[in-house]
């Protein structure tokens, strides 16, 4: 059972969820029209996610387990809202920051100042907000006075250093991670471990999808193991980790 | 598991739905930056940089002036012929790049449409404030010669080419988002564009004067043509900046202002339009691209 709050509505309601991908194979009006004359399917579909069910509530810890392609991302997308469920229902309550992807709003002409202010923008703060938390972005992301010069003559460690950095200080209630605690060196994953477990301390709801099972039991309390787009285990992060490693592709 | 229907849910959200481009306003401050990032980025690495922006207009206007006006002698007949030429020009050169921007801008913007939900009306629409912002070094290089040539405009004159302005900006934003969001799953729609941006020079009186679509065509078809948008925005910039440095004897198109407020409307209808099959369309924006 997932402890949920009795006091506090859930944060993340996932609900009888399907996505299915369309893939198309035509790619102009000219193949489309080809396709259809020839009577060939112009598309094929692919089942992503069938039937998810899932309640978090607040502060609570949760990653999302599974091989490649069982439906992880999906499930993280649609929670970001990224792409829509074709059945069911997602809600959603407070601001969700998605740790997506790092860097994807980053423009490489521009200083890492404007690259800060824009991003975090883009992550939905307000300029009061990222002005208020400047200086904590850069330091966090160890910067220092490289901060005005143009993100293209970074290191790629710089690079995702302060992409991370301005994902992790948004104001959010709901952060959804993908994939890129991967980023930086050890000193600066441990540090990106501690901040993730005071977000975690201060009530935030935290989905985290990773690889690294090591991290993930370190961080989660609650596992859920995805298998080809079907949920199979729904509990605690250890037992979760154990299904992960009977389970097959 | 909690039963959702038991708890209160006024307080969630959908995540991914949005109120289409009333939501752009709200995220004001996002788009001022991105007007900014692409204003800053635009000639970035030129060693002329903001000054292309004076460059291409002005040997734009010298090669229409030479071909138009000495070659083939159009200029026979409409005094002042350079400034005529050069304030439809601008007019055309705004609709062509805020337009044309418009349609690619969800393409361009991939990696976040992929990845981060945000109202996605932001990027055309963001284009077509960098547009505007391109348009206004070509617009005081326009003014600068009128004063040149003693130009002292009315209010009402005034008052036309700012209504022509809204006019542009509106067509292209509203075909922007028609166009680029079924670019998104079909590249056709840019080519079609391109092809739509090559016949807006020639389908408004910008290199010719209205009277000799006039007196060419019969008057339904006349009137189709003015009934362009593209049309009366041309000539209201006619009206406001190359008419008062003539001897006003020439004709101006009548009834313009009230072509001038069809052309709105007209522009209106395709702002919901485009608004529409972006809303329908965009779902898939994340998956397609």
């Amino acid at each position: 059972m997932p402890k949920t709050s009795e006091l506090n509505p859930p944060r993340i309601i996932v609900e009888g969820v399907r996505k299915t991908y369309t893939l198309r194979h035509t790619q102009s009006f000219k193949e489309t029209f080809v396709a259809w004359i020839r009577r060939k399917k112009t598309s094929t579909s692919f089942q992503a996610l069938n039937g998810i069910d899932i309640t978090v509530g607040d502060s609570e810890a949760i990653a999302l387990l599974g091989y490649n392609g069982s439906g992880k991302s999906t499930l993280l997308k649609l929670v970001s809202g990224v792409l829509r469920p074709d059945a069911g229902r997602i809600l959603t309550r407070g601001r969700v920051a998605g740790l997506i992807e790092v860097g994807a709003g980053f423009h490489p002409d521009l200083s890492g100042r404007e690259n800060v202010y824009l991003n975090a923008a883009i992550l939905g703060m307000s300029k009061d907000e990222i002005d208020a938390r400047f200086d904590e972005i850069v330091e966090f992301s160890e910067i220092g006075e490289f901060i005005d010069t143009e993100v293209k003559h970074y290191s790629s460690g710089m690079f995702v250093r302060l992409a991370f950095s301005v994902a992790i200080h948004t104001e959010l209630d709901i952060l959804l991670v993908d994939e890129v605690l991967a980023v930086g060196d050890a000193p600066f994953r441990e540090k990106c471990k501690t901040k993730i477990r005071e977000i975690v301390a201060a009530g935030k709801t935290l989905f985290i999808v990773s690889h690294d099972l090591g991290m993930v039991s370190d961080l989660c309390s609650r596992g859920i193991v995805l298998r080809r787009g079907e949920m199979v285990f729904d509990g605690a992060i250890g037992d979760a980790i154990t299904t992960l490693k009977a389970s097959t592709r | 598991m909690s039963k959702p229907d038991s708890v209160d849910l006024s307080a969630f959200s959908v995540p991914g739905s949005g109120r289409g481009i009333l939501d752009v306003f709200s995220y004001g401050y996002l788009l001022r930056l991105l007007v900014r990032k692409g204003i800053l980025t635009r000639y970035h690495g030129s060693v002329l940089g903001w000054a292309w922006s004076y460059v291409k207009p002005t040997a734009q206007f010298f090669i229409y002036y030479v071909v138009m006006g000495v070659f083939l002698d159009l200029s026979r007949g409409i005094e002042a012929f350079p400034i005529y030429l050069f304030s439809g020009i601008v007019v055309v050169n705004l609709f062509n790049e805020a337009f044309g921007n418009a349609t690619k801008s969800i393409v361009n913007n991939k990696a976040l449409v992929k990845k981060i939900y945000l109202p996605r009306e932001l990027f055309p629409i963001a284009d077509v404030f960098i547009a505007f912002v391109h348009f206004l070094p070509q617009l005081s290089i326009l003014i600068v010669v009128c004063l040149i040539f003693g130009w002292v405009p009315t209010f009402v004159q005034l008052a036309g080419a700012l209504l022509a302005i809204f006019i542009v900006l509106l067509i292209a934003t509203g075909l922007g988002l028609l166009f680029g969001s079924i670019n998104v799953s079909y590249r056709d729609s840019q080519n079609l564009v391109e092809l739509i941006l090559m016949f807006a020079t020639w389908t408004s009186p910008v290199l010719y004067s209205f009277t000799m679509v006039r007196d060419k065509l019969p008057t339904w078809a006349f009137d189709l043509y003015m009934l362009n948008p593209l049309t009366s925005a041309v000539e209201l910039f006619h009206s406001a900046f190359w008419f008062p440095t003539t001897s006003e004897a020439a004709e101006r198109p009548e009834h313009l202002w009230f072509f001038a407020g069809i052309s709105v409307v007209v522009a209106l209808v395709v702002l919901l339009i485009g608004q529409f099959v972006f809303r329908k369309l965009e779902g898939r924006f994340a998956q397609d691209l």
